[in-house]
Parts: structure tokens; C-alpha cells; sequence
């Protein structure tokens, strides 16, 4: 079996700056196939990323670059970016 | 046609006006009978506190696609002629203009109303995030507003214009 992709992962505004780096390549276990079981995984890598998922501070999600539901599916390879709510204009 | 741009530079409010109102042969555009407009400053308070610095961060990629994704929106909604979306990112200061948007219609309620909805959806649907500096040094991000989802929302979600 051909070694699973790694997963592309970009953080912004204060997730990036609490995680302490805005661009990464991981792969998570097997059976790691939603936005919501991602971000589980991703609490359990450390103080930073508690503190970036773990509050009650609402996040958003794109996969390859298109909003997307905690419940939506991720495949090896994707890119997966995490922000809060955007503030623009 | 539509012109989508993300830029550190600053705006050139006059240049793009001239633009859009330019075809492609450098001549004055005759078919367009008005342009809606919304510039968008960098207020100098935030909370009630003066800052010295807004910075505009974005989502390299997503921005431009959402960005055409909402012009093309526009488009079907309304008779464009042309559209102009520029937001800047990187340090701005107070008073600095901060996004353009511009809609070239025959008339002006098409014009209007596409300028609207450009700048509501930019604001709730393009990956874009704010974060103040005050006087004493300090930063924060800005919080999303529910005025805002509230007025995106009330251009509905799906193609067609509203009754």
C-alpha cells in the first residue's frame, strides 16, 4: 500500500499565532476523515493547538480552499486551513 | 468582466474609475450609465480606543476565488457591465482606504444594489482578518460582527434576484 499523502494545513489570524506556525504537512491516523475528527486529533498535539481549538471562540474551515462543515469529509492530500470568522472590507 | 485584486499597495480610487470606464482599446466606454461605488477607510478607533495601525491579513488563493465567486454572483443577479473588487492587505493607517468595490451598470438601481451585496458578501464570505494596533503598542483581532452575517444574509444564498 502506497504511503498515505500528508495533509496540507494552514492557520491564520490568532489560530496561526497560537499554534505558532501558519503553514504545516501531518498526517493523522487512520480513520481521521472529517474536519471534526481533525480537529480532535489536532488538540491532542499540544498546548498551542489547545489553546487555538480548545476555547469557545468560534473557528471556521476550508478544504482545498472552499468553506466546509465540521461534518464534511477530508482526504489524504487536501488542504485543510483553520480562521476565525473573516473581517474583511 | 470583472477585475479581482489583492494588493499591499495603496488604492488608486481615480485609476481604477478610469479603468473600468476604459475598453479594451483605450477608448471611453459609452454603454456604461452609471457606477456604484463603496470605499472602504480605516477608522482611527476601535472600542473607543485611537489606533496607529490596522493590518489586513488573507487567505492567499481562497481570496481571489472568493472574490471571483462573488463578483460572478453579482453578475447573475444583476446587469453588470463591469466590476471591480480590490481589497489591500498589510499594515494601513488611519484614513488609508482599505477596499473598493465598484459596479458599471445602465442604470443605477442595477448599480446600486450589485455595489451592496459586492461589499456585504466580501465582508462575511472572503477569507480576510483585521487586527488593530493601539497607542500603547497592544494588538488585537477584530471579532466578526452579526450585523454583518445579517446583512449578507439578506441577499439570500441562492442565484436570483430577491422578490
Amino acid at each position: 500500500m502506497a504511503e498515505p499523502r500528508p495533509l496540507r494545513l494552514l492557520y491564520f489570524s490568532w489560530l496561526r499565532e497560537r499554534i505558532g506556525t501558519g503553514e504545516e504537512e501531518l498526517t493523522p491516523p487512520p480513520g481521521t476523515d472529517t474536519v471534526a475528527a481533525l480537529v480532535a486529533w489536532l488538540r491532542t498535539r499540544g498546548p498551542g493547538y489547545e489553546a487555538a481549538f480548545g476555547t469557545t471562540a468560534p473557528v471556521r474551515c476550508a478544504i482545498n480552499q472552499d468553506f466546509a462543515q465540521p461534518e464534511a469529509t477530508i482526504a489524504p492530500g487536501d488542504e485543510v486551513a483553520f480562521f476565525p470568522p473573516v473581517t474583511g472590507g | 468582466m470583472a477585475t479581482i485584486r489583492v494588493q499591499h499597495d495603496p488604492i488608486d480610487v481615480g485609476a481604477e474609475f478610469a479603468a473600468l470606464m476604459s475598453d479594451a482599446h483605450g477608448n471611453t466606454r459609452t454603454d456604461i450609465g452609471g457606477i456604484g461605488s463603496f470605499i472602504g477607510t480605516v477608522r482611527g478607533t476601535a472600542k473607543g480606543r485611537p489606533i496607529t495601525e490596522m493590518a489586513l491579513e488573507h487567505y492567499p488563493g481562497m481570496t481571489e476565488r472568493a472574490l471571483s465567486a462573488i463578483a460572478d454572483q453579482a453578475a447573475a443577479r444583476w446587469n453588470l457591465l463591469a466590476t471591480t473588487l480590490i481589497h489591500r492587505v498589510g499594515p494601513m493607517a488611519p484614513g488609508e482606504t482599505i477596499v473598493l468595490v465598484l459596479a458599471a451598470s445602465p442604470h443605477r438601481a442595477d448599480a446600486l444594489e450589485a455595489t451592496a451585496f459586492l461589499i456585504d458578501w466580501l465582508k462575511t464570505k472572503a477569507p480576510f482578518w483585521k487586527k488593530e494596533t493601539f497607542t500603547d503598542g497592544t494588538h488585537s483581532w477584530v471579532d466578526a460582527r452579526e450585523t454583518d452575517e445579517a446583512a449578507a444574509a439578506r441577499w439570500g444564498t441562492e442565484p436570483g434576484h430577491p422578490a
